[in-house]
Order: C-alpha cells, then structure tokens, then sequence
C-alpha cells in the first residue's frame, strides 16, 4: 500500500499516494486548473509539460505547469484564476 | 478597369484608417495589401494610445489622434480592446521628478490633463514598483488597444461602405497607376503609399528601420493598472545612433502584460537578439522586481518607420517622386497606432484642400527633401 499525504486544493484537504503529480491530484480531485480567456474551465491534456493547459496555482505562484510538479507534504495548490 | 478615387497601398493600421477616410467621403477606395493586412509593425507594437509631447507637432498631433480614439471609444468592438488605462511617466530621480513638473506644464498648455503623483501617490497607483522612486505623471486620458483588431475594424468599415480589398502585392506605383503581381493594372489619380517602413516602391522615401523588441507574459490580472513608461526613456529612446532599451510596460485586458522596449538602427534582421532582450528584461526588473516570477510566453520584434525629425510623413509625395499622383501615409516610428486616425484626417484634408484641425505643414513629405534628391529629381 502506497504512503499517503495531504495537499490543500481550492481550500479542500485532499488525500493523495506519494508521487502523485499535482495536475493529477487537481483530477481526483475534480477541479479546474484553470480558466481560459473565454472563462471556460482546462484540465492536464498532454500530462509531459508541452500544452500548458494544466497551469494552476501551486504554493501561491501563478501558472505553474502542475503536470510537472509533484505533491509535497501541506502544499496548497488553487485554481489560477 | 473603371479608376478608383483613390488606391492605399498598405492594409496596416494606417492605410486601414485612410481607406476609411475615404470610404466615408463616398470615394470608390482600392486597399492593396501583398502580405497579411495588419500584419507588419501594426501587429508587432504595443497598442499604446498616449500623448507624447517631444515635439510641438508631435504634441500637436497625438493629442488631436487621442482625441479621435476617444471620440469613437463607446462604437468600438470588444475586440480592439480600448481600455483607458491612463500613462505613468515614471521618475526615478529628483532631476526626472523636475521634467515631471515641466512635462505636466507643457501638456496642461496643450490643453491635455496630466497629474503629478509623489513617490506614495506612485506606490499606492502601481503597488509593484520598486520603492525609491520619485514619482510620476499620470495622463489619465491616454488608452490602449489591440492594433491588428483596430486596424481590421477600420478596413472593415472602409469595406462596408465599398472599398475593394486586393491581396497582391504592388509590383509599382506611380502616375496614377498600380501594377500587382497578378498582373492586373489598377488607376486612380490618387495613390498613398502607407507602407511603413518598406519603401520598395519609392526607395527615396526617407525612412529607416528601426528595430524593437517585445515581451508578453502570462496572465497575471491585478498586476499592473496603468501602462508605464520610464522618463529616461525620452532620453534613451531618442538617441539616433546607439541601440537603447528603456522600461515600458503595458497591462492586456486579459491580465498578459506587455514588455519592451528596445530600439535598434542598421539591423534589419527579424531575429531576436538575446543580448539586447536581457537588457530589456535588466531594465524592466529594475523597476518592477516582481516580475522575475511572471512567465514570459512570447518573445518577437518588429519595425518602426523612422524618419530623421521623428515626425511622420503625411502629404503628398510632391517632390520626392515628381509624381502629382502620390501620396505618402507613412514612418510612423513608434506612434502609428496612436496617430492612425489623426493621419487620415490630416492626408483627406490635404487632398480636399480643406483647412486641418491642426497645423499640417510639419508633417508635409517635401521637408525631408535632401538637395541631392532635388537635383536628381
């Protein structure tokens, strides 16, 4: 059995194995990464960095491509807005 | 074919707003572009709609332009993107805070509302500047819009009220007569040349190519309020000879900002120069820190039509090509979004023979006219 850890996502505590990415943790957790110009809301396509459709907020930093960034212990990961 | 009353050859921004001119005088109008309308230094710039004032006829001429855009702002669509953000001339120092004073007196004598904001006027308007400035001016009636969308909605308009589109490119242009690459042969016995700074179909025009560069970032709504412009910036970006970068951001309304500026002579290769962007981007951090954590999408450059007085030629080409039937729109520098509708005017008033706004002669082609050029003509 994996060991598990907890990562905020939009104010939600969410329970995760280790190693998960964060563009995946957004997806078990089904929020948007983001919003187009257009407001509508983008989730990972590609999940390998190249369509940064999966930007969101990661520890308070805009545009983060979370398909690339693993989840760490108490980190807070939020919608770009 | 039946001639036109007039041909534009150039669908930028410029021969956008003449062809609409025109159009509304109800003139048969002719628009020739050989490549993407919109598509050279109208969509390589800023969009930054702003009252400069480093000469009379330049104060003259972009206030009367802003003046038009804001004229028409309420009927323009969504998509030009006309926001008044307002222009912050931002002094570092206590000698740039003095040209702030005298900036505020010469525009208010323009009858152009400027403010003076101190160092916690400046912090409170644009949190994101580094501390220790010394304050700025706000021309809070300048905008910004989007070029290619402007300049589309101006050759739309010329369009719907019948002006003929030809995408070909203009093989020449001369005696009241344009030959495109198709072949076909096209007459008038007006043509203007609003081409920016190419000048293959009249290699006298004097315009050189004046290299920039640009930034635009991701998304960041809130960072920026107001499109800012470095006072130096009047002292970097009006040396002729050496290359020059100055800071100058401007918030999209999507929240992407837009970063510049550098300024490059005798280097007309559209490649990016990773040495003059780092400065760029060493400029531009110096004042707002900040921006070091934003992520950049987009790098590219573009050329400004640049003449010797820095003012554009709008008129006709008189002496120049000893052709009555030419007509220039053209070297526009940094300010052809800006003066777009202003020039339109100026250029239909010129061929009416009806009397400006403002003063046209500054802007007259046969000012630039070298000695040699005359003999030769």
């Amino acid at each position: 059995m994996p060991e598990h850890l907890s990562v905020t996502i939009n104010d939600v505590p969410v329970c995760v194995a280790r190693g998960t990415t964060v563009a995946a943790a957004m997806l078990l957790a089904e929020q948007p990464s983001r919003f187009s110009v257009g407001g509508e809301p983008r989730s990972a396509l590609c999940g390998m960095g190249i369509c940064f459709e999966c930007r969101a907020m990661v520890n308070g930093v805009p545009h983060r491509r979370t398909c690339q960034i693993v989840c760490e212990p108490d980190m807070t990961v939020a919608t770009n807005p | 074919m039946k001639p036109f009353d007039i041909l534009v050859v150039g669908a930028g921004i410029v021969g956008s707003a003449v062809a609409r001119e025109c159009a509304l005088l109800g003139w048969r109008v002719g628009v020739i572009e050989g490549a993407v309308p919109a598509g050279g230094a109208t969509a390589a710039g800023m969009g930054h709609v702003v009252v400069m004032d480093d000469s009379p006829a330049q104060l003259a001429l972009t206030a009367f332009s802003r003046s038009l855009w804001q004229a028409e702002s309420e009927k323009l669509p969504h998509s030009v993107e006309y926001e008044s953000r307002g222009t912050l001339w931002v002094a570092a120092d206590d000698e740039e805070m003095a040209e702030v004073h005298s900036k505020q007196a010469t525009y208010t004598r323009a009858g152009v509302k400027a403010e003076v904001l101190n160092a916690g006027g400046l912090a409170k308007a644009e949190p994101n500047l580094r501390h220790g400035l010394a304050g700025a001016l706000l021309v809070p009636g300048d905008g910004v819009v989007y070029p290619p969308a402007a300049a589309g909605f101006y050759l739309s308009e010329a369009r719907r009220l019948g002006a003929e589109l030809f995408l070909n490119r203009a093989v020449s242009a001369s005696h009241g007569r344009v030959i495109l690459n198709d072949g076909v042969t096209l007459s008038s016995e007006r043509i203007v040349l609003a081409v920016g700074a190419e000048c293959d179909l009249l290699p006298s025009m004097p315009i050189q190519k004046r290299k920039g560069h640009l930034i635009i970032t991701d998304r960041y709504p809130g960072f920026l309020h107001h499109q800012l412009v470095e006072l130096g910036y009047l002292k970097s970006a009006h040396t002729l000879i050496e290359d020059s970068v100055a800071f100058n951001i401007q918030p999209r309304q999507t929240g992407q900002l837009l970063i510049g500026s550098s300024r490059q002579y005798g280097n007309e290769d559209s490649a990016v120069d990773a040495e003059i962007l780092r400065r760029m981007m060493d400029r531009a951090r110096e004042y707002m820190p900040g921006l070091e954590k934003l992520s950049a999408l987009r790098v590219w450059t573009g050329f400004r039509a640049a003449t010797d007085d820095k003012l554009p030629l709008i008129g006709p080409a008189a002496e120049l090509a000893d052709d009555p039937s030419l007509w220039l729109a053209a070297g526009f520098e940094g300010l052809g979004i800006t003066n777009a509708p202003g020039a339109a005017r100026l250029l239909v008033d010129g061929m009416l023979d009806r009397k400006s706004e403002i003063d046209a002669k500054p802007f007259l082609p046969a000012r630039l006219m070298e000695p040699a050029r005359l003999a030769h003509a």
